[in-house]
This record gives structure tokens, C-alpha cells and sequence, in this order.
């Protein structure tokens, strides 16, 4: 039997949507995903569930969408992820779920826009949630990003009294900072903390743990407590001329824009709208800022990276998105200088080759000797990575952290700390939403057992 | 929302506030900051603590008028709300270990050290404290500082009050006369930079307090970064508080600058025009 081909998503022409802030993909209609739907062979030992990291049923769910169930799909999918609409949106499919598809020749089933196709239908045809009969414990939720979010919501809807601390004045985390709205619009993430807050989770914004509350506060008033405090701060490069104006991390900037919504009118907040524009780095967050650049107006924007093509880690699907919207990519290729008097006027790089394998398995990039070059321009983003934050640890020191400053955590996200839990970028390092989710879940797992136990 | 308990106009552009803030009173310590949003379209800005009262849950913070976000807060008063307010962040200030302390405030600076005089005072340690501004009308605090230095120096740029002349000289002449096992010097960034140059001849170890432009400020965006002794710090998870001999301040003046431009545009739509 022949397979029919994969069904694409719709997507604004790139000349149009790199100018305005609108959702570049618009998913599939519900004929499109009917169709799509349609494709999976419900295999009976189905590889994609084991590449997703929270293990959601795909062939059922699929089939519910094959049925017309689209509110079916979406119970089948919230038994395992809470937030489909976003996972949709921004899991790396192509190396999960969908790396597996037993179609993957011909084009394996677009699991990820079927995902987001149902948790968005669940949206718009939402019933109000019941709040959950309290078991009597008391749950405290350090950062309302993913691994918050999740690990809070598993918590209320087992009967957990919970509340979630957040530092900024909004709720969100990366959801809201970091991911601009082309990509992940902020009524999805809205939505979503909505039900959050239908299962009876409060949300106390303004409030940084470590500094407001410690944990040792924490630790008093509640039972069990859950930090997801995130990636903290932005790497540099350690290179002349880091200090000018118009050098910024990328989360400096992604956080003006996104949060902030300094590119609307009426923001008091600031941000730089330059011409000619630099991004350091090759992950997601890199075609975040270098994206942005664009849709603030900028007339270039190249990323530089020191590695190959091959090894750049954001999505590809990412990397096909910047480079249609007109984003230049200059790779094997390092700065070694920033230049400028006051504000930055151009970058002073180096050509790389690709050496021996790291302990990664990564070929090393090597500078080539004597091959410097200039690239002007008046803006630069960093956007290398990040190092976890230091608030909560310089709070308590009693919580084991590693030498790189990440807290240490058991297979259930237990710390060194009696009852307390973390999960996420603040015990993984910077990775993804999902793993940031699927830690949030293991964690709530874990709490809803030790109060069993008790 | 956390209201306004009371506002105090000081001198021309410098209001005192008194923020309804029970949460971020509660761990408040000398030496740190609070963040605020004045509505739903304003910036994050960092404000110096200047007041703590626990009991009644009030932080208080000195406002000078220089940008769109307080040229907002300087329309509001006692009974208006302001969006946000979280703190306390940043290090406090630990004077306690040292001898003899002496503390600095220029312009709204003053506000700065007052909690640190009062500290200081409440240990029976009280610090000579060295206040300055342009004229009279621009001295902060200065009644108040009264009561908790063991001795105060006023310095005027125009002589209208206390000694004619800047804080630095009036620094020199401290040291000069006596031994300081510490400086606590706040103010703009060329009135702290000063101070550092005149305590680096006399090797006095000099504290400074940088009041960097931020967005989050609990050491997520990086925008707050200052070199210290060739490193790179941020004032709001490393700071605010710095060795001010080490503190690379042409970089901090340059940067502090950066977005004077897009704020005066900003300024130009509130004002309806005018600049």
C-alpha cells in the first residue's frame, strides 16, 4: 500500500511574516489533521510513545483525532502532558516522537502539529475544570516556567493545596521571556496557566525565593516544595569589548521583546532597533533573538557560529525558518573581538575548522591561524547558553549543587533538602521545555507518594 | 497592586515613597533594592531601599525624576497604586565587621546611606557621614542622618549649606585628619568614581553601590553587568555593592547611557510633546 505524503502545516510567505510578530505556523485545519490523522498505522508496539519524554499515548490520541474526538484526543493526551498546545508548538518532534515513526522514509506522521492541533481545539471548547477534593498537604511551586507549571498542575489534581512563586510580574517563565510570540503566542500560554488556576493553583507573582521568602520560610508553611527556578545567568565570551553599548545577552533582548513588549508603542521599556545585526550562537534561542532582530526592523542579521551546520543544536525546523526569512548563517567561524569605541561597530572573527571529536562527540572547532576578518555591525547578541542561578543556592547553602552551580537531585528530583524537589534547567542545565515538563512531573510523582507514604 | 502610603516631595524632581509592601519589607536588609512597575505598560526599574519598617510592612524609596517610568510615578501619590513592586534584591550591606566607618551620599545618594547611618547607629557603631549636593534644597536626609552620625558633613557645590565645595574634599580632609577602616561612597557614577580616586591614595577600602540599568534583576538577563577588577559581575546577584577601587566606572558611566535616547521619546508621549 502506498503511503500517502505527509500533510504540511500552513505557514505565512517568509518575506511577510519577518516583519510582523504574528504566529509564522498556523497549524492544520481539522480536515488537514483528519487526513493527517488518517496516516498512522497504529502500530502495535509503538516506537514513537517511547521518544516522547513524557510518554503520552500517541497512537491513541491519534486515533481519537481519526474518530473526530477531538475532545477525546485531548483527555487521552492531558493524561500524560499538561500543556499540549505549547509542547506542539515547541518540542523538538524531529528528534522524538516522530524520529521514530515507523513512516519516517516517507515522511514519518506529523505527531507534533496533531498534538497542538488537539490541545488548541481543547482550548477553544474548554469546560470549566473541577477543582480537586484537597488531601490536606500544602504545596509550594518555585517558578511558574514549564517544569513549574507541570509538576504544579499534576499536584493540584491530586487534591495538593498549591502555590507558585514567581519573580517576574507575570506568569510563564521561558514560555513568556524567552520564546517570542511568532513562535509560542502568549493567549496559548495564558490559557493554559487559566486552568492552572481553575484547579485551584494560586499564582503570587513578585515574589523571589531566595530573597522575598528562603526556603527555609518555604519550608515552614508548606509540606513539599518544587523549585523550577530555571536557567539563570547569560554566558559571554570573555573577549575584548564585551562591555559596549549595543552588545546584550540574547536573553536581555528576547526578555525587552517578548515580555516586556518593547517593540508596541505604548512600552516604557526600551530596546535597541538596529540595522545590522550579529547573533552568536546556533540554538533555538539564537533563531529566537536573530528572528526578533529582523521583525524589529533590521536590515541584516547573520548568526555566527564556530561549528558546521550539522552541529548547530537548535530545531531544524528552526534553522529552515531563519534562513527563508533572509538570515545569513556564517559558520566555522569565532569572534575574537568585539570592536567599537562606545557602541559596538563590528566583530573581529576567526575562520574554525572542525578537529578531533570532544568527550561529547562533537568535532572540536579549531581556530584557523591567521584568517581573522571583520564583519561590522551595530548590534551583537550572545546567545551562548547559560549558567544556573545563584539566588537559592546563596540562600541555603545547606542544598547540594554541583561544581557547575546546578542543584543535585535523585531520579525523582529529591535535593539534598528534606522535602524539597527541583527539576528542569536549575537541576539539568539548559535544555528543553519538554525535559523541563517531564522533570516537573516526575517530581510531582514523587511528592504525591511520599504523602502517601506518611 | 501595592499602594502608596505616602509620598513627600524633598526637593524639585525628588520624591520620597512610602510603598505598601509587606512581603518584600519582611527580609529587607540595608544595602538592597526592590524592582517596580509603575502600570501595565512600564519598565521593570531598580530603586535603592532607603526605609524599612516591618510592623507596618513599608519599604521606602527616594525617586528623582529623570525618565519616562518616574516622571509617572512622580503624577501618583498617597492612596495610588503602583503595578509591582518585588524585592527585596541584591546583597545587603555588612559594615558590622569594620572599625571606624565613614559614609558618603551625593545627590539622592544621601537617601541611600541613611539606612545604613540608622544600622550603624542601632549597633553603637554610628559613622561620620559625609552629605553633598548641588545646593541646600538637594540635600536628602539631611535632618534624619542628624540623628544617627557621630559626626556630619554637609558639602554644597554653591556653599548654600555647610561647606562650599564637593564631598571629595571634604573626604580628604577626613583622612587626612584621622584613620577610616572603611568608605561607604553613593551618588552618580563621577561623584562615586571621585571619591574611590581620593580613598585609593589614602588605601582606604571603598565600597560603592551600582545602580545599573536591569530588567529582571535576579540574575537572568545580564543587563546589569559591571567589570570588577576585570571580571564581569552583575550588580543585581553579585552587587549592588562593590569594591569601588576595582569597579571599571567609564564602562558603567557609558552604559548607563545607553538607552537616554529612546527614553527621551518615551518622555516626549507622556508629556504630550514636550521634552
Amino acid at each position: 500500500m502506498a503511503v500517502l505524503p505527509r500533510n504540511k502545516t500552513r505557514e505565512a510567505a517568509p518575506e511577510v511574516r519577518a516583519r510582523n510578530f504574528e504566529e509564522v505556523n498556523a497549524g492544520f485545519d481539522a480536515e488537514t489533521a483528519a487526513k493527517e490523522a488518517a496516516r498512522c498505522l497504529n502500530c502495535k508496539n509503538p516506537l514513537c510513545r517511547k521518544g516522547c519524554p513524557v510518554g503520552i499515548n500517541i497512537p491513541a490520541f491519534i486515533a481519537k483525532v481519526k474518530e473526530g474526538d477531538i475532545m477525546g484526543a485531548a483527555a487521552v493526551i492531558k493524561r500524560d502532558n499538561n500543556l499540549p498546545s505549547i509542547c506542539g508548538r515547541v518540542c523538538p518532534q524531529e528528534t522524538q516522537c516522530e524520529n521514530n515513526c515507523i513512516l519516517k522514509k516517507n515522511g514519518s506522521v506529523a505527531i507534533g502539529a496533531l498534538e497542538r492541533f488537539v490541545g488548541d481545539y481543547a482550548i477553544r471548547h474548554k469546560t470549566p475544570v473541577e477543582t480537586p477534593v484537597r488531601n490536606g498537604y500544602r504545596a509550594a511551586v518555585v517558578g511558574s516556567g514549564p517544569a513549574g507549571l507541570s509538576c504544579g498542575a499534576d499536584l493540584a489534581k491530586a487534591g495538593f493545596d498549591v502555590t507558585v512563586f514567581e519573580a517576574f510580574h507575570e506568569p510563564g517563565g521561558v514560555l513568556v521571556y524567552g520564546i517570542p510570540e511568532f513562535r509560542l503566542p502568549k493567549s496559548i500560554v495564558k490559557a493554559e496557566i487559566n486552568t492552572l488556576k481553575e484547579l485551584g493553583v494560586r499564582i503570587e507573582t513578585n515574589v523571589v525565593v531566595g530573597k522575598t521568602y528562603t526556603l527555609d520560610d518555604l519550608r515552614e508553611d508548606y509540606d513539599y516544595i518544587f523549585l523550577g527556578t530555571g536557567a539563570g545567568l547569560p554566558m559571554f565570551m570573555n573577549i575584548k569589548g564585551e562591555g559596549l553599548n549595543g552588545v546584550c545577552s540574547a536573553n536581555e533582548f528576547l526578555t525587552r521583546v517578548n515580555l516586556m513588549k518593547a517593540m508596541e508603542k505604548d512600552s516604557a521599556t526600551p530596546v535597541q532597533r538596529a540595522h545590522n545585526v550579529i547573533v552568536v550562537g546556533a540554538g533555538n534561542v539564537a533563531m529566537d533573538a536573530a528572528r526578533t532582530a529582523l521583525r524589529l526592523g533590521a536590515e541584516k542579521v547573520t548568526i555566527v557560529y564556530r561549528r558546521s551546520r550539522d552541529e548547530m543544536p537548535a530545531r531544524r525546523e528552526e534553522i529552515h525558518h531563519a534562513e527563508e526569512e533572509g538570515i545569513e548563517l556564517k559558520l566555522l567561524t569565532n569572534p575574537v573581538e568585539v570592536l567599537g569605541k562606545d557602541h559596538v561597530e563590528g566583530v573581529r572573527c576567526i575562520k574554525m575548522e572542525l578537529g578531533e571529536p570532544d568527550e561529547r562527540g562533537r568535532r572540536r572547532p579549531v581556530p584557523v591561524e591567521g584568517s581573522e576578518f571583520e564583519i561590522p555591525c551595530d548590534q551583537l547578541i550572545m546567545a551562548l547558553g547559560t549558567s544556573p542561578n545563584p539566588i537559592i543556592k546563596n540562600s541555603a547553602p545547606e542544598l547540594e549543587t554541583t561544581s557547575r552551580g546546578t542543584v543535585v537531585v535523585d531520579e525523582a528530583g529529591l535535593t539534598s533538602m528534606e522535602r524539597v524537589y527541583c527539576g528542569g534547567d536549575a537541576a539539568t542545565g539548559a535544555a528543553t521545555v519538554i525535559l523541563a515538563m517531564s522533570a516537573g512531573k516526575r517530581a510531582a510523582k514523587a511528592i504525591i507518594e511520599a504523602a502517601e507514604r506518611k | 497592586m501595592y499602594l502608596i502610603e505616602a509620598k513627600r516631595t524633598l526637593a524639585e524632581n525628588v520624591n520620597e515613597y512610602v510603598i505598601s509592601a509587606p512581603k518584600a519589607a519582611r527580609n529587607a536588609r540595608p544595602g538592597q533594592f526592590v524592582i517596580l512597575r509603575v502600570d501595565a505598560n512600564g519598565e521593570r526599574v531598580p530603586f535603592t531601599i532607603c526605609d524599612i519598617n516591618r510592623t507596618l510592612g513599608t519599604v521606602t524609596i527616594l525617586v528623582q525624576t529623570v525618565g519616562a517610568t518616574t516622571a509617572k510615578l512622580a503624577m501618583l501619590g498617597a492612596g495610588d497604586h503602583i503595578a509591582d513592586f518585588v524585592g527585596p534584591l541584591g546583597n545587603p550591606t555588612d559594615l558590622t565587621g569594620y572599625g571606624k566607618v565613614m559614609l558618603v551620599g551625593g545627590g539622592i545618594g544621601g537617601a541611600v546611606i541613611y539606612p545604613q547611618a540608622k544600622y550603624l547607629a542601632s549597633i553603637g557603631k554610628p559613622a561620620t557621614v559625609v552629605l553633598g549636593a548641588r545646593n541646600e534644597s538637594l540635600l536628602m536626609y539631611e535632618r534624619e542622618m542628624g540623628n544617627f552620625a557621630s559626626a556630619l558633613h554637609i558639602m554644597t557645590d554653591d556653599g548654600s549649606k555647610g561647606g562650599k565645595g564637593f564631598v571629595t574634599d571634604k573626604v580628604r580632609e577626613l583622612l587626612s585628619a584621622e584613620k577610616y577602616d572603611v568608605v561607604m561612597a553613593v551618588g552618580p557614577l563621577m561623584m562615586m568614581k571621585a571619591v574611590c580616586d581620593v580613598t585609593k591614595e589614602f588605601g582606604v577600602h571603598t565600597i560603592v553601590s551600582m545602580n545599573s540599568v536591569m530588567v529582571d534583576g535576579t540574575g537572568m538577563c545580564g543587563c546589569c553587568r559591571v567589570t570588577v577588577d576585570g571580571e564581569r559581575k552583575y550588580a543585581c546577584v553579585d552587587g549592588p555593592e562593590f569594591d569601588g577601587h576595582l569597579v571599571d566606572f567609564d564602562e558603567a558611566r557609558l552604559r548607563a547611557g545607553f538607552y537616554k535616547e529612546q527614553e527621551a521619546e518615551h518622555m516626549c508621549r507622556i508629556r504630550g510633546g514636550k521634552r
